[in-house]
């Protein structure tokens, strides 16, 4: 997701034409992107280190990104 | 001077950029992303374009290309670097410049010319100019639009490491209309304008030619 407080003009276009649609009480829309990873390893913890190595390294941009970490399941 | 114009799969300014350096009188060559060295290159160009469809974040993953290992061994022996439009996004991915190229504001791609403002003459590739003088060079991109948190602003600031400024118009929403920087040595220089599409009146410009001289002044 984009750091709050940094703009998002996605989200504000987003925002505005909902606002057009007439759907009410829209106060904030922020665009993200979700991915997807299956990975081997042993357990579910390990897994969740592995995806948030990935993350620090590739996956996100500490200057405008965060992350989290939704859900590790067993495929 | 032996000048290295390093080809991602998706670059597309690598041709304007040989040309350019070529035509300065240095011997240039191009680099495959895949190369391990830069043949014995004094200066290198990471190119404009596309790299790898700019999946991910533009240059996020060209920065792990086998040839930025090279680059950033260059870059950090304060030997000169230029990164143009696509090149400077890398660079920053590479953390070999500090913030970030993020989405234009307006949303839109943008590609036109554009005048800036030459802030810092300290670098390899603006040494032939003054200070305070405006080019107009075009800027062709969809996430062209500088980002930094305040701090490293005003480092920047600081240190008269912003090389290029927008003057009058910011195509792109850039924090403090930031066109270009350079590293802390000032020895790699990442700007968004594309100075190897201005060298000739016949291109509408030729105010880009002196970045491509690459200061005989080689102490950076």
């Amino acid at each position: 997701m984009p750091r709050s407080g940094l703009l998002d003009p996605q989200g504000t276009a987003i925002e505005h034409a909902l606002t057009a649609l007439d759907f009410g009480g829209v106060r904030k829309v922020r665009v993200g992107k979700t991915i997807d990873i299956t990975v081997d390893a042993a357990s579910e913890q390990e897994a969740r280190a592995q995806v948030q190595a990935m993350c620090d390294r590739l996956m996100a941009n500490p200057v405008t990104e965060d992350y989290a970490i939704d859900s590790v399941e067993a495929a | 001077m032996k000048v290295a114009v390093v080809r991602f799969p998706g670059s597309n300014c690598d041709a304007d950029a040989l040309r350019a350096a070529a035509s300065a009188g240095h011997q240039a060559e191009y680099v495959w992303h895949r190369s391990r060295d830069l043949g014995g290159a004094d200066v290198v160009i990471l190119p404009g374009g596309f790299s790898y469809g700019d999946y991910l974040r533009a240059g996020a993953i060209a920065r792990f290309s086998p040839v930025m290992k090279a680059v950033a061994g260059h870059a950090r022996a304060g030997r000169p670097t230029l990164g143009v439009c696509n090149g400077f996004q890398i660079l920053c991915e590479a953390h070999l410049l500090p913030g970030q190229l993020v989405r234009n504001e307006s949303l839109s791609f943008v590609c036109k010319p554009v005048t800036v403002e030459v802030e810092s003459t300290s670098t390899p590739f603006t040494a032939g100019y003054e200070g305070g003088q405006k080019l107009v060079m075009p800027v062709a991109h969809g996430e062209g639009r500088y980002v930094a948190d305040e701090a490293t602003l005003d480092r920047l600031e600081r240190e008269g490491r912003v090389v290029f400024r927008y003057a009058g118009c910011n195509p792109n929403g850039s924090l403090r209309d930031i066109a270009g920087i350079a590293s802390e040595e000032g020895n790699v220089v990442g700007m968004m304008p594309h100075p190897e599409r201005a060298v000739a009146d016949l291109l509408g410009s030729e105010d880009g030619r002196a970045l491509f001289d690459f200061a005989a002044d080689l102490k950076h």
